[in-house]
């Protein structure tokens, strides 16, 4: 599937702590942050609009595809580095993620609190 | 049909709306804006967007289906012209009327307007808006020589995308420092010799009196001091005032603002204010404020929808701050005024560093440039109450999250 402006779509599945899920199809330009936030995904703010300064769009990359997605630049391992939820070894700023054409559907897992 | 009514379709007005969805509010909610654009991201507007990094279609921050599956009816295009708290309604610029039984007003902030002579010439711009931006853009690339008036956040974004993109800018400011009611020295000489490294020129302590055109176009600005810049464009950039007429006019209590309480409520039980247009108590201020930050807009719009919802949850954030310059991220947590003693962590020299500010010994704010985590630690440290001594602040070996750890241990 192709989206008006070429961009190949893929699909994000954000999984809540109380286990509700919602499915948002997302083109690959746009990061995960922004399709969150376009479709009113609860828990995910993404203040600054992606130039890593604010850190409230922390999510958990499923374990299994943590390694499919680039891996996070110094800037935001420092800005995880004091995220309010738990950080964790999948833990990254789904303003940086942008769906690889590898994956069909990303799984991400949205923490209990933003900073 | 009344329910909810918000006036204006930003930053506080959507996240009131969608904060008041989230906690139950089950009638009606419709939002009214006079832009005809879908809420869209206002930072990039004097970054990315300028630079063509961050295109049109990335600006939009909540599309027609997130309306969609909220249930918020979203009236673009109309200007809200009045309210009548006795009759519960919001006039609009079409003589059309919307009842509520509660309103939020998230009418925001517009642009100070320069009075010098020469002022409404042709190239003589402002940035709030996205249409502000399109045609600052459009003009951006037929100028060569750019003068920003006022050296604060949207005067040094845009004099750093000017300059990028290789037009030669010039900052007038006429405080003795950039951004000198936002940050501390340190940083207003850091950002300076960045600006200056990078090709704009920056002008202190000056004043400009006059705009000067030829046949109706900008062709410069005169200094008080009597310097004359040559310029195509012209960039006014000298703070913003709070769009509260609505609610003075509705007899609304409003200084510097509409006056509200943590729960965004204004004088009137059912009509709330919220984001730039607001001016609330703060603990972090030890006062008043009226914040223009997107943090601000969401988090007090928060309380505003918990509280339409009848649920709780008051504004008590960290107020927060970004600004993008070259490669500079500067990021600030707190509100630094009234502070007695300042601790640095990093050099300036390294091009890495954070001041934090301390008052009676209690860390209330920090400054940082590129040092992300640094601010990270001081947004939970300062939210907490706790303050690493200055001495601690300053050793890099010292882990600042070590604190915040000890504090998450003991309520655990």
């Amino acid at each position: 599937m192709v989206t008006e402006h070429g961009g190949v779509m893929a699909r994000v599945r954000f999984v809540q702590r109380d286990g509700t899920e919602k499915n948002v199809e997302i083109g690959s330009s746009i990061s995960v942050m922004m399709a969150a936030v376009r479709n009113g995904v609860r828990g995910i703010d993404g203040e600054c609009g992606g130039c890593l300064d604010c850190a409230t769009c922390h999510v958990y990359v499923d374990e299994a595809q943590a390694g499919l997605v680039p891996p996070p630049t110094e800037d935001e391992i420092e800005l995880l580095s004091n995220v309010t939820a738990p950080r964790r070894s999948n833990s990254r700023l789904s303003c940086q993620i942008k769906i690889p054409s590898s994956i069909d559907e990303l799984i991400v897992f949205v923490p209990e609190n933003q900073s | 049909m009344s329910g909810l009514v918000v006036i204006g379709a930003s930053y506080a007005g959507i996240q009131s709306a969608l904060s008041a969805r989230e906690a139950g509010y089950a009638d009606n909610i419709t939002v009214v804006c006079d832009e005809t654009w879908l809420p869209y991201q206002r930072p990039p507007l004097s970054k990315g967007f300028l630079l063509g990094t961050t295109g049109e279609d990335n600006l939009v921050l909540r599309d027609e289906a997130f309306f969609k599956n909220e249930r918020i009816d979203l009236v673009l295009g109309h200007r809200a012209v009045g309210i009548d708290p006795r009759a519960t309604q919001v006039v609009l610029d079409n003589d059309a009327t919307l009842a509520f039984d509660k309103l939020v007003i998230a009418t925001g902030s517009r642009a100070r307007r320069i009075s010098v002579p020469g002022a409404e010439l042709d190239g003589v711009c402002y940035l709030r808006s996205v249409a502000d931006a399109i045609d600052l853009k459009a003009r951006l690339a037929q100028a060569a020589e750019v003068v920003i008036v006022g050296g604060g956040f949207i005067g040094l974004e845009v004099a750093s995308s000017a300059a990028k993109s290789g037009k030669r800018v010039t900052v007038v400011e006429s405080m003795t420092r950039l951004l000198e009611r936002a940050v501390c020295p340190l940083v207003s000489e850091f950002l300076h010799a960045t600006h200056r490294q990078s090709g704009a020129e920056v002008l202190m302590g000056e004043t400009v009196i006059a705009i000067d055109g030829a046949s109706g176009r900008v062709a410069g600005v005169t200094l008080a001091s009597g310097t004359r810049l040559p310029a195509d464009l012209v960039l006014v950039g000298i703070g913003g005032i709070a769009n509260d007429d609505l609610a003075r006019a509705a007899g609304i209590t409003c200084t510097n603002g509409i006056v509200v309480d943590e729960h965004g409520r204004t004088g009137h039980q059912d009509i709330y204010a919220a984001g730039d247009c607001a001016n609330h108590y703060s603990r972090f201020a030890n006062g008043w404020v009226r914040l223009e930050s997107v943090q601000n807009a969401q988090d007090q719009a928060k309380a505003a929808g918990l509280a339409i919802a009848g649920s709780h949850g008051p504004y008590d954030a960290v107020p927060r701050f970004w600004s993008d310059q070259y490669s500079v991220k500067l990021q600030i947590v707190g509100l630094s005024a009234g502070h007695d003693r300042t601790a640095v962590r990093g050099s300036a020299d390294d091009g890495r560093f954070t001041v934090f500010f301390y008052r009676n010994g209690k860390l209330i704010a920090a400054d940082s440039i590129n040092r992300p985590g640094d601010q990270m630690a001081a947004r939970r440290l300062i939210a907490a109450g706790l303050s690493p001594t200055p001495e601690q602040a300053e050793d890099p070996s010292f882990d600042l999250k070590s604190l915040v750890k000890a504090i998450e241990t003991i309520n655990v």
